[in-house]
């Protein structure tokens, strides 16, 4: 026995690092069919890891005070060492986060990967979606600039059209009557503590779950259901490392061309990464002719405009949003589908989810302009449409004419 | 309760205020050239001499413009006027009091103006003043109406007069027209500004020259990190079908 080999054996006698590297890497079986969809979970995590380590170096020399903030961001930007880079690699990372995120809950839509056994990876999924919302609406404020306060005061003034509580539920959150430094100081501490502890803890449970029941693929086909009667590995199934390492690897350096090319080239990306107005210092007593949240957010700020007030209230249009996000946790559970994959499903499923990716997109677009009445009537559209992808799901995914799911993983 | 009628006040507002915004001037495409080194200096001395009295740039630091070729002693010598080291910041010695007194507004940092602004609008905005003598300056401007800043540069350029047309019942600025020719001609003006407007795109992120040179060594590292991988791969996966 080598001297390695010795060490490894002390360490394993005392903590399972070997068991875990096999039942996670090394003898964690993936279906061998994965396609382009399946590269974007570990760009995700890739990104997440991105963002923490710029965003450690950020808070070197960031300020979260009122008067400091944004001084200390042209600081970093002029006079600290890479900080250019470190904080372009921060923003450009947080509108890629939700790129590849984007990307990665539309192949689960694709495959059906939330259905029963991944009920409960969706959940996380979604789960960590949100926090993710929620992380990059605290760090948007940061920069404090005139997009960062006004974007604060819209969102947190949402709080407020809840009934009887709203008022004080939205000074509780702000700390104050406005947003001020009392609401800087404590988005930052949740921007750099507490959120990214609930997203490192959410995504850790998403990959554990997903490995005791292992990945879905394109056929939307159990691979587990296929073993060898010897070895009891899955036919179909190939071990993570070494395979998906080196493909992952691939898929890493491109997005990196891609993600290098916005930093390197366009860092504001035409203003939807950066935007003209935040580059004006925060000012509370003048309001921006044009308000809108960054590009992530608007399919579901859109969806906020297009419900008109009622008794005089905004709470509808609050509800109508947060129900929009809700309802995807019921996914696994409306879905009557007999087939997961997109491959196997009927021609009413394959219209379906191309009319909710065109209304998503269209309310994407939608929320960054400023609504006139025609917008709003294609905002209104487009909102019914998203609903009643989900609300309908359980009828047309039951009478949709599916195609019969092979036995075995197709090529 | 206030809070919410305001917030609704805001959305029903939207489209009058995006009519408002949208209702704007065309805009002269910047000569914007960062690789033209002269230029950036000339603009630079134009900033530093025009600009600077009322204007800070207090993010910047005088030393930083040996990014533009300029060495130590030269910035010393020739643009070290509001301070005592090269170290420091664009700092003004007026007062934003002052600032807000003399002008109603106290005049804006203009560290990264560019970022906010856009090249082509202060291009445009710094060949736009006209004559008004409803203002209290004597000066307007067109992409900036009533706007608090008076024509620095007029003794560059001269002065413009508006020229109306008739639109039906109102009378709208059709065009500018050079009343009193200033000590240079107006081709000579545009390439003085032109020449500013560069120096102030890049002082937005003077990090941005260094940065496009470094992205084609990255991006030329990974489409060789790229070759190798796709290579790793298919050995790997040889055996799989």
């Amino acid at each position: 026995m080598s001297a390695l080999q010795k060490m490894m054996g002390w360490v394993d006698d005392r903590f399972p690092l070997t068991a875990t590297y096999k039942a996670h890497l090394s003898e964690y079986y993936a279906p061998k069919n994965f396609n382009f969809w399946y590269f974007f979970g570990s760009l995700a995590l890739l990104v997440l890891v991105l963002q923490i380590v710029t965003g450690i170096f950020l808070t070197m020399n960031y300020k979260p005070d009122a008067e400091l903030a944004f001084a200390s961001v042209e600081y970093i930007m002029r006079d600290v060492d890479w900080g250019w880079l470190i904080r372009y690699m921060h923003s450009t990372g947080a509108s890629m986060f939700f790129v590849v995120v984007y990307l990665h809950m539309f192949r689960g839509l694709m495959y059906g990967s939330y259905r029963k056994p991944r009920e409960l990876i969706w959940i996380f999924g979604v789960l960590i979606y949100l926090a993710l919302m929620a992380e990059a609406f605290l760090g948007y404020l940061l920069p404090w600039g005139q997009m960062s306060f006004w974007g604060a005061q819209v969102i947190v003034n949402l709080f407020a059209a809840v009934p009887f509580i709203g008022e004080d539920l939205s000074i509780w959150i702000r700390g104050d009557y406005v947003i001020s430094d009392a609401t800087l100081n404590r988005f930052f501490a949740f921007h750099v503590i507490a959120l990214p502890l609930v997203l490192l803890g959410l995504v850790v449970v998403h990959l554990v779950a997903l490995h005791e029941v292992g990945s879905n693929n394109p056929d939307g086909v159990e691979i587990k259901k296929n073993k060898d009667p010897v070895t009891h590995i899955p036919l179909d199934g190939i071990p993570f490392h070494p395979y998906y390492t080196v493909k992952d690897i691939v898929g890493v350096i491109v997005f990196l061309m891609v993600f290098s090319a916005i930093l390197f080239f366009g860092p504001e990306m035409g203003g939807y990464f950066l935007e003209a107005n935040n580059f004006i210092p925060a000012d509370p007593l003048k309001t921006p002719q044009h308000i809108a949240p960054l590009w992530y957010f608007t399919p579901f700020y859109a969806i906020l405009r297009a419900v008109p007030p009622m008794f005089g209230s905004q709470f509808p249009g609050v509800v109508a949003m947060g129900m929009s996000i809700v309802l995807m946790f019921f996914l696994p559970w409306l879905d009557r589908g007999k087939v997961k994959s997109i491959r196997y499903r009927g021609p009413i499923y394959k219209i379906m989810l191309a009319l909710f990716v065109v209304s998503f997109i269209g309310l994407g677009y939608l929320g960054l302009l400023p609504s006139t009445p025609l917008l709003t009537i294609a905002a209104q559209v487009f909102s019914v449409i998203y609903f009643l992808f989900f609300l309908l799901m359980p009828w047309y995914t039951s009478i949709d004419k599916t195609k019969p799911e092979p036995e075995r993983v197709t090529g | 309760m206030k809070r919410l009628k305001n917030f609704l006040f805001l959305l029903a507002a939207a489209p009058v205020l995006a009519f408002a915004a949208g209702a704007t001037v065309h805009l002269d495409k910047a000569p914007i050239n960062l690789s033209d080194q002269e230029s950036l200096q000339r603009g630079a001395r134009m900033f530093v001499n025009h600009c600077l009295n009322c204007h800070s740039a207090g993010y910047m630091r005088y030393s930083r413009l040996q990014d533009l070729g300029l060495t130590e002693d030269q910035i010393k010598e020739n643009l070290l006027f509001a301070a005592e080291k090269p170290g420091e910041t664009m700092k003004v010695g007026m007062t934003k009091a002052d600032g807000k007194a003399w002008f109603g507004a106290t005049p804006p940092d203009l560290s990264v103006i560019s970022r906010s602004r856009g090249s082509d609008w202060l291009y445009t905005y710094l060949r736009s003043f006209y004559r008004d003598d409803t203002r209290t300056t004597g000066w307007n401007n067109v992409v900036f109406d009533k706007v608090g800043m008076p024509h620095v540069l007029w003794e560059l350029q001269g002065e413009m007069v508006p020229v109306y047309k008739k639109e039906g019942e109102h009378e709208v600025l059709e065009r500018l027209e050079l009343a009193k020719p200033g000590s240079v001609t107006l081709a000579e003006y545009d390439a003085m500004v032109g020449d500013l407007v560069n120096y102030l795109e890049w002082m937005g992120d003077p990090a941005q020259l260094q940065r496009k040179q470094l992205g084609i060594i990255v991006l030329a590292f990974l489409a060789f990190f790229f070759v190798v991988a796709y290579y790793l791969k298919k050995e790997f996966w040889k055996d799989i079908h």
